[in-house]
């Protein structure tokens, strides 16, 4: 019978099928006969051996979201596969194409509370795309390539593939040649030309027209398109978290991120425009603040893939469902002037944006120019109070020089990407870092799980061979998984360095508790080892910095050091994130200064 | 918040009225009432939801993002045939089982079942016919209920007025 397989080697082929080249997991029993398998093809599928199940999900993340590969993730059941919820539940908020392999126990003892057996597809119902559970060999085919077609189209996101072992085992001749057959998914990708007419006559009509580029503007590719739009109709472009390097923030149309940590001169820009263009942002409470109060003078188009994103928390004026890329391109081709066509090379790399010189934005359609000039000199008026500067009373380490040294040396070398982690930390890095390519910027926002920055790292790290990523953690989140560190090490991955941001606290509870809860710090003062000392026991280069004058070094010899790096940069332990919206406030009741 | 009606065309996979009804508790959709069973064809179910709602819409586009939902119906305005089955059981003896069985007679029930003490009914009817049915009989005291919960479907002129209308 030369052509059947067991279902663990449909599985490994199925992935290869998929062109699946890494997947990040940890055996055990339920999903043994799979690794068994997986030997047979280890020059084909490269397997990192992970140290949680939750570091080989954030791994598979970083992967994805550094290359806008579908990441694969794999454990055996019960717990294996219950550790894997907290990675599958960030993918579902942040959208990421993620395959997550779960072993079960056998068809014979399902149901009955078997060792290891736990209902993960029950569990991750509400954060899946889609979820399987495969009890029979014939489905493997199938189920695959379904779940990777869910998992990459449309609005990317999780989906997991549950395999009872006695499937794994058993033996079959598979068919590859099964279709497709999801009848109801059929993400919209170009749209009528109705809504884009709507859209171009607002934006070129606007007096003050803003333009906000969230996620979807670079898990479509559409970097350029945007720039390109901004420079032809003039319109300043705001970009959310998850939008930070979709536009090139040294650009004179880029102002930067709004919402509960954006600058002053943003949100007020927010308040007063009369035209908002959402291109692949969903209206997250964080960018909002208090909805029915958010940008009450405009007319907003949304354009999402998602159609449910659309009116669920702000009303769209136009509502245009749709690819972001594809969209633009209609918009662009709609533009008086018609369409001065871009580069439309598929292959080209986004990240060649911001690299060249800026044309003049005012390509004959622009807004009054009083518009822009206001927003600047909004941003002026407040800039002594936005930009953290050198407390006077204090000659400690403040969080501010690490990120101007990072930002000047990663600007000065090039080829670098950042995982940041989820704090105070989190929010320095996305404002005081010049962000200028998509996919350069890596952050779990949705979910804000701590502890995604060392494995996401990692899996980055993988996905990205040629750049060095940097992690940006506070020594919080890094305590979480920082047992990953031993991953990098076995794995001989290289090119991660670590920056942690140590201030002795869950530095954003505090805050809150500072500001909003009369100082009552409720268990947020946190100890830890000596993070130097620890990278050494793992094997790697391990630093601490405790004055100004050290930090540019240390960043420098971290990034010239032929192995990762773990830099102990120890901070101003009380110092705050400005400006803040507070939860529940609008977004133009910023508190600037702690009071 | 308004009721809606809405008729949801599945795929009958392993599942998938969990699925559906998962989601509506994680979005807090209150449901009234549910009812789903095969349709037409092989492999396809069609449900019924009553759903408390004040956005409709947004309801519609969240089953849409689930898998194996084909078509969402949101029927409320329709014109449509609705009926709901009803199983009751009354306290009746003696004197009251005519009385009892002349009430049914009028309502169009039939009496499926007679012991000492009580009489079981089975009506089938509009949602209101149901609910007046049973405030009809509750004085002689009801002893069980069970209801289906309504199944919808819209009326045949106005669906091919539709197709004219469209061409």
């Amino acid at each position: 019978m030369p052509d059947t397989r067991t279902g663990a080697q449909i599985m490994c082929e199925a992935l290869i099928r998929e062109n699946v080249e890494i997947i990040f997991g940890i055996p055990g029993g339920a999903i043994m006969p799979f690794y068994h398998a997986l030997w047979e093809y280890h020059d084909r599928l490269r397997h990192v051996l992970c140290r949680h199940e939750q570091g080989a999900g954030h791994a598979a993340q970083g992967y994805a979201r550094a290359s806008g590969r579908v990441g694969v993730c794999v454990a055996t059941s019960g717990p294996g596969a219950t550790n894997l919820v907290t990675p599958i539940a960030d993918a579902w908020m942040d959208s990421t194409p993620l395959i997550a392999v779960t072993g079960q126990v056998s068809t014979a003892v399902l149901g009955k509370d078997a060792f290891q057996e736990i209902d993960i597809t029950g569990i991750t119902m509400p954060i899946t795309k889609h979820n399987y559970l495969v009890k029979q060999i014939d489905e493997l085919p199938y189920v695959f390539k379904e779940a990777f077609h869910l998992a990459r189209t449309g609005r990317p996101g999780p989906v997991l593939v549950d395999v009872c072992k006695d499937v794994q085992q058993a033996r079959s001749v598979p068919n590859w040649d099964v279709p497709i057959d999801l009848p109801s998914h059929r993400p919209t990708y170009e749209i009528h030309d109705n809504p884009v007419l709507e859209a171009v006559k607002l934006l070129t009509e606007a007096k003050k027209p803003l333009i906000m580029a969230g996620h979807g503007v670079i898990i479509s590719g559409a970097a350029v398109e945007l720039r390109e739009l901004a420079e032809r109709t003039g319109i300043p472009v705001i970009t959310t978290l998850q939008g930070l390097g979709a536009f090139p923030q040294d650009h004179p149309l880029s102002l930067g991120m709004p919402g509960m940590h954006g600058w002053v001169h943003i949100n007020r820009a927010l308040q007063e425009c009369d035209v908002l263009f959402n291109i692949g942002g969903r209206f997250d409470d964080r960018v909002t603040g208090k909805a029915p109060t958010f940008a009450p003078q405009a007319k907003v188009i949304h354009v999402d893939i998602d159609p449910s994103e659309i009116g669920k928390t702000v009303k769209a004026h136009v509502p245009i469902v749709g690819d972001a890329r594809t969209v633009l391109k209609q918009l662009l081709a709609a533009l008086p002037g018609g369409d001065v066509g871009q580069d439309s090379d598929p292959d080209r790399d986004d990240r060649g944006v911001g690299q060249d010189q800026n044309p003049d934005p005012r390509n004959g359609r622009s807004p009054p120019e009083d518009w822009l000039k206001h927003i600047r000199e909004m941003q002026h008026l407040h800039q002594p109070r936005q930009h953290y500067l050198k407390r006077p009373d204090t000659d400690n380490l403040m969080p501010h020089e690490v990120y101007a040294a990072l930002n000047k040396v990663m600007h000065e070398r090039g080829n670098y990407r950042v995982v940041t982690d989820v704090g105070q930390h989190q929010m320095w890095a996305a404002q005081l870092i010049d962000w200028r390519k998509p996919r350069t910027h890596i952050t779990s926002g949705g979910s804000g799980t701590m502890g995604f920055s060392v494995p996401a790292a990692m899996g980055a790290a993988l996905a990205c061979p040629d750049d060095t990523i940097w992690v940006i953690c506070g020594d919080g989140g890094f305590q979480m998984t920082n047992q990953e560190l031993a991953t990098m090490k076995q794995e001989g991955i290289k090119n991660v360095k670590v920056a942690i941001i140590n201030n002795g606290y869950l530095g954003m509870v505090r805050q809150w508790q500072q500001l909003f809860e009369g100082k009552r710090y409720s268990h947020t003062t946190l100890s830890g080892p000596d993070f130097a000392l620890l990278a050494e026991a793992y094997g790697l280069r391990g630093m601490t910095v405790m004055q100004q004058q050290d930090v540019e070094q240390a960043v420098n010899d971290a990034w010239d050091h032929p192995g990762p790096v773990v830099i102990d940069f120890q901070v101003e332990r009380e110092h705050n994130v400005f400006p803040i919206v507070p939860q529940g406030k609008s977004i133009g009741e910023m508190i600037t200064e702690a009071p | 918040m308004k009721n809606h009606t809405l008729v949801v065309t599945l795929r009958d996979k392993p599942g998938v009225l969990n699925r559906t009804v998962s989601m509506f508790r994680r979005r807090g959709y209150n449901i009234a009432s549910l009812t789903v069973g095969h349709a037409e064809r092989i492999g396809i179910s069609r449900m019924t939801l009553v759903v408390e709602s004040e956005d409709v819409e947004q309801v519609a586009k969240q089953l849409y993002r689930l898998v194996d939902v084909l078509n969402v119906d949101d029927v409320t305005d329709a014109p449509t045939v609705e009926r709901e089955m009803l199983l009751l059981r009354v306290e009746a003896n003696g004197s009251r089982r005519a009385e009892l069985a002349a009430l049914a007679q009028v309502f169009d029930c039939k009496i499926v079942d007679v012991d000492h003490t009580t009489m079981m009914l089975e009506m089938t009817g509009t949602p209101s016919k149901v609910d007046n049915f049973i405030d009809i009989v509750r004085p002689f005291g009801i002893a069980e209920m069970m209801r289906t919960g309504r199944i919808t479907m819209v009326r045949g002129l106005s669906l091919k007025k539709e197709l004219h209308a469209a061409g």
